[in-house]
């Protein structure tokens, strides 16, 4: 038979043989689907989760309260308010450092161009993603949710404290990346 | 027309279903309504995991455990779904149209042949037996038409009056291969009896040595009758909104769509009824000697068979993309049905003239070697791989 014409049949009966084939193979295949709320998602060390804000060694915060971020940020999610440092009981590593510091998640995109923009390595893009929410000033996350020492979302902390379990994270990484000093990373299970 | 001493039993026994007691019809009604029904809840589930394998993915298990009760939340959604009723619709139409659909679907399925004689505790495993059963499943399956016709019609859409005729119009074409493939069968046989076919089946050899051509006629129109892929222009859902139910929601719709497995069910019942033995299991099966005592139950080949066929149906709606509308007529009347009415042809000469029944089973053999040739002539040189594009990920 010659090359298909406009009204011709659709295809050769050996090609209908050939894909009943294939498609009998994938039936046994094994699926690629992730069980993502049962089984954690494993993440891309460079994914961009929430945003963690990391410590010196010594416990200073790195944040100098320069307001980079806020500047460099797109959708205008950041909020940055400075202070002088205390010199004798300092905050930061600076001569200032962040009083306020609030990100809006419900603007935010996730570009990661507030890490870009930071001097001093302060703000960086972590792995967490479960932040679905119900009220709106519950996306305004401030220092208190985002310093190194504060593992998991709001949502997540909060469920974990209602249940008394440790909080669930539904992700693994295989390795976290330098800049998150003090990061922990999850548990695997 | 005469079955001319080629197995027919030219005196029948009086008609066993005339025994049966009302309330026991009443009882098999019951369970066959109410296990179709479980049935098309099942098979939408299996359907759906079924494709997500082929799609390499999971499918619904979310609902129940492993996904068993997502039939009870589909039909719940389907019911408590707003329902719309257009603007200056036949409204009495409007809503008969899908009862009608699933009426007249659901009503054939009683007179399949379960078992045998006697196998539903001292009773028949039939709703009812009909000396023209065969004549009865195609008129009362043909009034399903009506149903969808109707519900293009009474829509008040110009939309689905189109794709209700056209529906229409590729239901009846399929309807006429149908019909004569079946004719084949019916006249070896010499009946219209669905169990005095099994039986003849039972001591001549399954329909499907004799007419193998008939067997895949049958194979494909009862896909297209039951609207299915790769022939369910009825419901074109992605070029043509559905065609005739574009403007049916909630309950409505899904009425729809249990006609349709409905239909599915009693063709996947009825190709082993005619073709494959019915609830027999293969003859050399029954010949072993543990194996023809341990699985001999009277139900458990017809489902196996059902189950069979059906998997068979959604393998192909995995694998085949929609024909398009030309090509579905083209296919129905330019080889689907001259094939029928030649097949038909031979059959009838073998009958008028007597000639052995062997030869049906010789020219069935040469039917499939010539397919083969035909397949392999026709296959196309393996195109070569495409080159590799940019510079790997």
């Amino acid at each position: 038979m010659r090359a298909t014409s406009e009204r011709s049949e659709p295809m050769s009966i050996a090609a209908l043989a050939q894909s009943m084939g294939i498609t009998l193979k994938a039936l046994f295949s094994k699926p690629v689907t992730i069980p993502y709320p049962d089984a954690p998602v494993p993440l891309k060390p460079r994914f961009h989760g929430r945003h963690v804000l990391t410590r010196h060694p010594n416990g200073l915060e790195k944040c100098i309260g320069c307001s980079l971020c806020a500047a460099a940020c797109p959708a205008y999610a950041i909020y940055v308010e400075a202070a002088e440092n205390d010199p004798h009981n300092p905050v930061s590593a600076g001569e200032r450092y962040a009083k306020v510091y609030e990100i809006n998640m419900l603007r935010c995109i996730f570009c990661g161009l507030c890490e870009e923009a930071c001097p001093t390595g302060a703000v960086v893009m972590g792995y967490d993603f479960e932040m679905a929410d119900y009220r709106y000033s519950d996306f305004v996350y401030g220092k208190e949710d985002m310093l190194v020492e504060v593992q998991g979302t709001k949502p997540q902390r909060r469920e974990a404290a209602y249940t008394g379990k440790p909080i669930k994270r539904g992700y693994t990484v295989p390795y976290v990346r330098p800049e998150l000093e003090g990061v922990k990373p999850p548990e695997p299970k | 027309m005469t079955g001319i001493a080629l197995g027919a039993d030219p005196t029948p026994a009086a008609d066993p279903s005339a025994t049966d007691p009302l309330w026991m019809v009443g009882i098999k009604a019951f369970l066959v309504i109410f296990g179709l029904l479980t049935a098309f809840a099942y098979m939408t589930l299996i359907e759906r995991r079924l494709l997500a394998r082929i799609q390499i993915r999971q499918g619904p298990n979310r609902v129940g455990p492993d996904g068993l009760l997502q039939p009870l939340a589909d039909a719940i959604k389907s019911i408590f779904k707003e329902d719309l009723v257009v603007a200056k619709a036949d409204k009495v139409v409007f809503v008969l149209a899908p009862m009608i659909s699933v009426t007249f679907a659901v009503l054939t399925f009683g007179l399949i042949p379960f078992g045998p004689k006697d196998a539903f505790f001292g009773y028949d495993p039939w709703v009812i037996n009909l000396d023209v059963g065969l004549l009865y499943v195609f008129a009362v399956s043909e009034i399903a038409i009506y149903g969808i016709f109707l519900a293009g019609w009474a829509s008040n859409s110009k939309y689905s009056l189109l794709g209700s005729l056209r529906s229409s119009a590729s239901l009846i074409s399929y309807e006429l291969a149908l019909g004569i493939s079946l004719l084949a069968p019916v006249l070896l046989v010499g009946s219209l009896n669905l169990r005095e076919i099994v039986e003849w089946q039972h001591q001549n050899g399954w329909l499907i040595l004799y007419a193998l051509p008939a067997f895949a006629i049958f194979l494909l129109t009862s896909m297209a009758e039951a609207a299915r892929t790769p022939f369910d222009l009825p419901e074109a859902e992605q070029e043509l909104v559905s065609g005739y139910n574009t403007e049916y929601s909630s309950i409505k719709w899904a009425l729809f769509q249990m006609a349709e497995y409905i239909h599915l069910i009693t063709a996947s019942a009825l190709i082993p009824t005619l073709f494959l033995g019915g609830w027999r299991m293969p003859g050399f099966l029954e010949q072993l000697p543990l194996i023809g005592g341990l699985f001999a139950l009277p139900y458990l080949w017809m489902f196996v068979k059902i189950a069979l066929f059906l998997f068979f149906f959604i393998w192909v709606r995995g694998t085949l993309f929609r024909l398009r509308y030309d090509q579905l007529m083209v296919f129905s009347w330019g080889r689907l049905f001259p094939l029928a009415l030649a097949w038909f042809l031979l059959s009838a000469l073998v009958v008028a003239f007597k000639w052995p029944i062997a030869v049906l089973g010789w020219l069935s053999l040469l039917s499939l070697v010539v397919f083969l040739a035909y397949v392999l002539l026709t296959a196309r040189p393996k195109p070569r791989a495409m080159p590799r594009m940019g510079a790997g990920d």
